[in-house]
């Protein structure tokens, strides 16, 4: 596990990264994808999303991204109110999570490299401080011989680990993911759920949207079940 | 991992490389126009100057004979006048050949003998103080001489005023042209931000701000318009080069006077089609990333 320890501090570990508070959300005022959804994730917590495809998981992942606001309710992220922030606020939260997306989002004209480098050049980094980092990263996920390769030419469970590899590779305080292991076979599956237990392990509270009911059993994480837009249960 | 150190890093904006040949060649262009209006105007403001130091040296009197007076001994009597009074460098006595020679290219031979051909003096005034119409005047009326002084002033105002105008619109040229490069950028920034949202979308959710997304399309713009700038002053440079080296000081026309001094007057383009393209580009990338891109 190439990841330093970053252990969160003994008040962030009491705080709640999330908390959504009666929230609702539609593409068009006829459907409703979330409906009066409320969900706390303690910081330092590992949940699974859970549901078929439809139910809304991706559409709460794009709310706890900021990349939609709740239309009713309110949203916190690491204790602070976020439902009608401002756009240049947005940064500062952006940089403290790491989100892989169900489409990966890597940029096809940047080397596996420069892809999973980004966050970091982006906060200001020097190619020098991060490329260690960013190479062990790489090592870790098995691309350590692709890092000069461009994400098309890569395979869909490549540019999954790459963007696996992206969002972990600033430690960050929350990790979303979207079927982080749709696109992989069983033995990098469970790798990759390893990868995100060791990263909670240092403090990341992990939310893993997933249909795979039986992975997320087997990772003795919280799991939590949308149906047509509302959390339906919680299971241990 | 050397490697990858000594190694510049990828752009986070993909190329647009047809587009931007395009852009950098239209800019290219405009910078040229630019160039050569600013060039036109110095040209022209220098020979209007030029002229109007002429004009300002030079006096023209007309003498009008009195009774028993023939009009060369008047023109005579009105130059020895002249040439006492301080500040004129020397007066002369203008001979009916030599009128005659002014007139001859306007009128022909044939009725030149016919013409009432007015007595003249030309006076040259002294450069650093000339004498003024006024004290011309009054030291021809003292010595009892009726004349009239035509100190050009009116010529001059004229090509004063031409000259002025001619900068004037050599500035709402360059403006202009600085409009449209502006124009140019921005539509540049829009389409490269609308072929490019996704791009933008995966740095704004990992972390870019508004502000370093709109460095990236300003930066790119900038040293696309410095390089463009360079090649449109460049070329203005070489051929005011060539003209001043073919045609000397007058270049093709005495109307545009050249000196080697004008090839630094555009020497700022680059820096100023950086300028106007960097603004250019920040505020579109900006307004689009405020209204979500």
């Amino acid at each position: 596990m190439p990841v330093q320890p970053r252990r969160a501090s003994e008040s962030d570990a009491a705080s709640e990264t999330v908390r959504l508070s009666g929230v609702g959300f539609g593409y068009a005022a006829t459907h409703r994808a979330l409906r009066d959804v409320s969900l706390t994730l303690p910081a330092g917590s590992f949940h699974f999303l859970t549901g078929a495809s439809g139910a809304g998981k991706s559409t709460l992942l794009k709310l706890l991204t900021l990349s939609e606001r709740p239309l009713t309710g309110s949203l916190e992220l690491f204790g602070e109110d976020v439902t009608a922030a401002p756009r240049r606020a947005l940064p500062a939260f952006r940089r403290r999570m790491g989100v892989v997306f169900q489409d990966f989002r890597l940029l096809d004209h940047l080397s596996a490299f420069d892809n999973v480098a980004l966050p970091l050049r982006l906060t200001g980094g020097k190619q020098a401080d991060y490329a260690g980092d960013v190479e062990e990263m790489l090592d870790w996920v098995g691309l350590g011989d692709r890092m000069d390769d461009c994400p098309p030419s890569l395979s869909g469970g490549e540019k999954q680990r790459l963007a696996i590899a992206r969002a972990v590779v600033t430690r960050p305080d929350l990790i979303l993911a979207d079927e982080p292991t749709g696109s992989v076979d069983a033995v990098m599956a469970e790798r990759l759920l390893k990868l995100f237990q060791s990263m909670n392990r240092l403090g990341t509270t992990v939310l893993i949207a997933s249909h795979d009911e039986a992975l997320a059993e087997r990772s003795g994480a919280t799991v939590l079940r949308l149906e047509g837009g509302r959390l339906s249960g919680r299971a241990p | 991992m050397i490697g990858r150190l000594l190694r510049n890093r990828a752009p986070l904006l993909p190329r647009d490389a047809g587009g931007e040949v395009w852009l950098a060649g239209l800019i290219a262009v405009l910078c040229f126009l630019a160039c050569l209006s600013a060039v036109g105007a110095i040209c022209a403001d220098r020979a209007a100057h030029g002229w109007a130091r002429e004009l300002r040296s030079e006096a023209t009197v007309q003498v009008r004979p009195r009774v028993g007076e023939t009009g060369a001994e008047a023109a005579a009597r009105a130059a020895q006048t002249l040439a006492g009074v301080e500040g004129v460098e020397e007066a002369e006595a203008m001979d009916r050949e030599s009128a005659e020679a002014l007139l001859r290219p306007w009128v022909g031979d044939a009725v030149l003998p016919d013409l009432p051909i007015p007595y003249m003096v030309t006076v040259r005034l002294e450069r650093a103080a000339p004498a003024g119409a006024v004290t011309l005047s009054r030291a021809l009326a003292e010595a009892g001489l009726d004349a009239t002084v035509d100190d050009h002033s009116l010529w001059r105002g004229e090509v004063e005023r031409s000259a002025g105008l001619i900068t004037l619109l050599a500035v709402a040229a360059f403006l202009l042209t600085a409009g449209a490069a502006a124009a140019a950028v921005a539509y540049a920034t829009r389409a490269g931000m609308a072929a490019q949202s996704q791009v933008i979308g995966t740095l704004s959710l990992n972390g870019a701000s508004d502000g370093a997304i709109a460095g990236l399309y300003q930066r790119r713009y900038g040293l696309l318009s410095a390089g463009a700038g360079a090649i449109g002053a460049l070329v203005v440079m070489l051929m005011v080069a060539a003209l001043r080296f073919l045609g000397g000081t007058e270049g093709v026309t005495p109307a545009l006077p050249l000196a080697w001094s004008d090839l630094l007057i555009v020497s700022p383009c680059p820096l100023l089609a950086a300028t106007v393209a960097l603004v250019a580009a920040r505020f579109t990338a900006l307004a689009r990333l405020k209204r979500g891109h």
